[in-house]
């Protein structure tokens, strides 16, 4: 190695950092109070804009000096908005506010900037060990995650670079530029990192490939696609902290040779191309990018493309394809992206998370990442839970923790006493789980086994009132529109999968439709060629296989236990509860469906009635007199009462 | 259904179309070409998949065939009130799909279509990120948490009576100069 150069990166990196070192002091050392609030996606859809703009105001008005320090998603979505607030002369350490509105927003600048009161029955608690406030970390959401990946999400403003210097980052990057591509590559082998975009492939050995391709030119790009209607985890880290992605890709890059990177994000996520975008030019500008990074002689030059929306552009062949100008259709492999892939070029695809985890890792060493997580699934887990629990949002885990632990203790378990019946997890692509399966491990393999699949990371979890056969004909009806056409067996098998799920959900199942699922599942999965047919009965699979007694009822009974599949259920007020002269049900019907009995109670218009359930949450509690039941001649007759008007004519 | 081009539109599109003289005649460009004209025109007008067949030097159904493989991409005009109804998997189970029915009822139109005025449209969202907030529709901007279906009603209430009064006040304001 040339001891110069090495002395150069030193010196180059140094300056940064100081300049960095030097903007955080100024901020911190700053005499007054700062706000962080969290402005990504899911913060802004909560409202996070008003709840900033409404401390600008009140600030302002009152004349209180305070810095708004806009940073991402923490990931705690089921908090949003979410606002830090760091008051040092109130004696107080910074305090997470949870779901702070604009009102909340006025209200803790008037009485905690204003007068020192943090007010107690507002706060989740506070950001460190203190004896006034209970701290986060007492609680299991907080305690039992574990953040690599993640760490700096939700601490730091993903629009300003120095912020991520500040905490470290790029220190990685200036560090392993002075060692061999072949040192790098081996610690990322040694560490045992598998990608994280669904199949967990080493990542260390698909370096080691495409570093072994010798070829003139050389392509990375950041998978970021996030086909998965219920995962948001990538697009949450391209928002929050976009910058240890790019140093992941700089070093990718460097240890496989690549001159050229782009970054393959969806055009749904403008927020997230917006940051990335901006990351990149703030990343060239202090020569962390482009020509020579940090004097090393290294080029590299990181593009944007922004994926149009579809499904099978996950897939890395089809990515490649869609990035040429064509409709993203996979292709055979071999020969693989890293021996033939972006216009010819030798093709290095990582997901967003794995790329993210290289810096952390060749930070503290392989060792301390194979101390994280399992034998053969080192690292962590991130997944988005949403569905029926208490708190949704993302959970960075180490493997093999149990979905018992995930679900009940981390995220709180399932809301309105309502008794857990099934997780979904990997999307699309995976599977079904009922309870046995609480205590299994959350791993690669495990999962696998079970029929289900790391895939993307979505995890739904489903309280008793969720049917499994709808929630199969849902992913169904997304694989198939998604399937791009080309394997008979993936375009005509799902659609035909779905026909037969949705005869289910309508009560016309017929004798045998359950076997013919299961065969025809079976051959898709044979005759697919790429990933998204080889996994689309996945969810069928799963359902048909650890609930099975629904889908005979279904196909038997024409009837759904769960009184989800609206053509299976009905519904109808008991008279015995029913108020007389109360309209609360007839006003908020959208159909007009609900009619006066001769006794002035009500009953539903069968013919009418859209099964919205409107009218049973709006029943008041005191008489709780609307019934759904299943199969729906289960149904009292009521009798109607001719309309007048109708009489009249 | 087919939509007869606004001044406006057109507009845009000659503007596109010098745009386009300044771009590469390279495949890869399809997609960000395609991109750069629905940010434009919020739509795919089939004028336009000419214009770019042209430039490109490639078929017409080469084009088309790209533009429909992706979801991005539309071929109705918006319309002025851009509604979104989330169907990812947590609205879904939370049931989206009452929601997204509920305003293709009340506005007569179905998901990926214009009602006539072109004053609103209805589109499918996969996840917008707020599953916490489940069922959510989007309203232009504004995303609407907890949907119910009485809330649908209300909503496109409440766009019809912030026009009125916009355009009373414009009245206003008009007869006021004179
Ligand atoms: C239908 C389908 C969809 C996929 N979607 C994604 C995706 O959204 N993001 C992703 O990173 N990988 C996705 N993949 C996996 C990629 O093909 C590829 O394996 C991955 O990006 C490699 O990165 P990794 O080694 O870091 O996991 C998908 C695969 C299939 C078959
Ligand atoms: S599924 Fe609707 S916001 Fe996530």
């Amino acid at each position: 190695m040339n001891p110069g150069k090495n002395e150069k990166i030193d010196q180059k990196f140094s300056a940064i950092l100081e300049a960095a070192e030097r903007r955080r002091k100024a901020f911190t050392e700053t005499p007054v109070p700062k706000i962080h609030i969290g402005m990504a996606t899911c913060g802004i859809a909560s409202g996070a804009l008003e709840t900033k703009k409404a401390f600008e105001e009140i600030l302002a008005e009152r004349n209180v000096e305070a810095i708004i320090h806009p940073v991402g998603c923490i990931g705690h979505c089921y908090a949003e908005p979410v606002v830090i607030i760091d008051h040092p002369d109130s004696g107080f350490p910074p305090i997470f506010y949870p779901e702070v509105t604009a009102g909340k927003a006025q209200m803790l600048v008037k009485l905690f900037l204003g007068e020192g009161d943090p007010r107690f029955e507002h706060i989740l608690g506070a950001t460190m060990e203190n004896d006034l406030i209970p701290s986060l970390m007492e609680f299991p959401r907080f305690n039992q995650e574990k953040r690599v990946v993640m760490e700096k999400c939700g601490h730091i403003n993903p629009e300003d670079i120095y912020d991520y210097i500040a905490e470290g980052g790029y220190s990685t990057l200036a560090k392993v530029l002075q060692l061999s591509p072949d040192e790098i590559i081996n610690e990322v082998e040694h560490s045992g990192l598998r990608g994280r975009g669904g199949a967990g492939f080493p990542t260390g050995r698909k370096w080691k490939l495409a570093r072994n391709t010798v070829a003139q030119e050389k392509i990375v790009i950041c998978n970021a696609d996030e086909g998965d209607p219920g995962a948001y985890m990538d697009r949450t880290i391209l928002e929050s902290n976009p910058h240890q992605v790019i140093e992941g890709m700089a070093i990718c890059a460097y240890a496989v040779g690549a001159h050229k990177a782009v970054v393959y994000v969806r055009s749904e996520y403008p927020l997230a191309v917006n940051i990335v975008t901006k990351a990149i030019g703030q990343a060239e500008e202090l020569g962390l990018l482009g020509k020579g990074i940090l004097g090393s002689g290294f080029d590299l030059e990181i593009d944007v493309f922004q994926g149009s929306g579809a499904f099978v552009c996950g897939e890395e062949t089809a990515l490649i394809r869609s990035i040429e100008g064509y409709r993203g259709m996979p292709r055979h492999r071999p020969p693989y992206p890293v021996q033939k892939g972006l216009w010819n070029t030798p093709t290095i695809i990582n997901n967003v998370k794995t790329l993210a985890s290289v810096p952390p890792i060749l930070d503290n060493g392989a060792a301390w990442y194979r101390d994280i997580g399992t034998e053969n699934s080192p690292g962590t887990a991130i997944f988005s839970i949403v569905g029926n629990v208490v708190h949704a949002g993302l959970v960075e885990i180490p493997m093999g923790v149990s979905l018992r632990s995930l679900i009940f203790d981390i995220c709180g378990g399932i809301p309105n006493k309502k008794k857990f019946k099934a997780v979904q997890i990997g999307g699309p692509s995976g599977g079904c789980l009922n309870e046995d399966f609480l205590d299994t491990p959350i791993d690669f393999d495990s999962l696998t086994e079970a029929g289900a699949m790391m895939g993307s990371g979505g995890m739904v979890v489903m309280d008793e009132d969720t049917c499994m056969v709808e929630v199969a004909r849902y992913f169904l009806d997304f694989t198939q529109k998604e399937s791009c056409g080309k394997c008979t067996f993936c375009r005509i098998g799902t659609y035909h999968l779905l026909k037969i799920l949705q005869r289910l959900t309508k009560g016309e199942g017929l004798d045998g439709d359950l076997e013919l699922l299961e065969t025809l599942s079976r051959d898709i999965k044979a005759g697919s060629l790429c990933g998204l047919g080889k996994t689309a009965p996945n969810p069928v699979l799963t359902s048909l296989k650890y609930f099975r007694e629904e889908y005979e009822a279904h196909v038997k009974e024409k009837r759904c236990p769960a009184l989800m599949c609206r053509a299976l259920t009905a519904f109808y007020f008991d008279l015995d509860l029913c108020a007389r002269g109360c309209d609360a049900c007839a006003t908020c019907c959208p159909v007009d469906a609900v009619f006066t009995t001769s006794n002035r109670k009500k009953g539903v218009d069968q013919e009418l009635c859209v099964k919205c359930g409107e009218c049973l949450v709006a029943c008041p509690p005191e008489y709780d007199a609307v019934r759904k039941v299943s199969p729906p001649n289960l149904v009292p007759f009521i009798e109607k009462i001719p309309d007048k008007k109708e009489e009249g004519r | 259904m087919l939509l007869d081009l606004t001044a406006e539109d057109k507009h845009a599109l000659e503007n596109i179309a010098s745009k386009l003289t300044t771009l590469k005649k390279q495949r890869r460009n399809l997609i960000p070409i395609l991109q750069m004209i629905q940010k434009e025109l919020d739509y795919l007008p089939r004028e336009s998949l000419k214009m770019v067949a042209e430039h490109l030097e490639i078929p017409e159904s080469e084009v088309y065939g790209v533009a429909t493989f992706y979801n991005q991409f539309r071929f109705h005009p918006p319309g002025k009130h851009r509604i979104k109804v989330c169907l990812g998997t947590a609205c879904h189970v939370r049931a989206g799909d009452i929601i997204l029915e509920n305003f293709e009822r009340k506005l007569e139109i179905s998901e990926g279509e214009t009602t006539p005025d072109r004053e609103f449209s209805i589109e499918r969202a996969a996840c917008v990120g707020c599953c916490a907030l489940a069922p959510v529709a989007i309203i232009g901007e504004t995303v609407h948490a907890h949907m119910a279906p009485s809330k649908v009603e209300g909503l496109i209430l409440r766009i019809a009576i912030e026009k009125e009064m916009a355009e009373r006040e414009k009245q206003k304001n008009e007869s006021g100069q004179e």
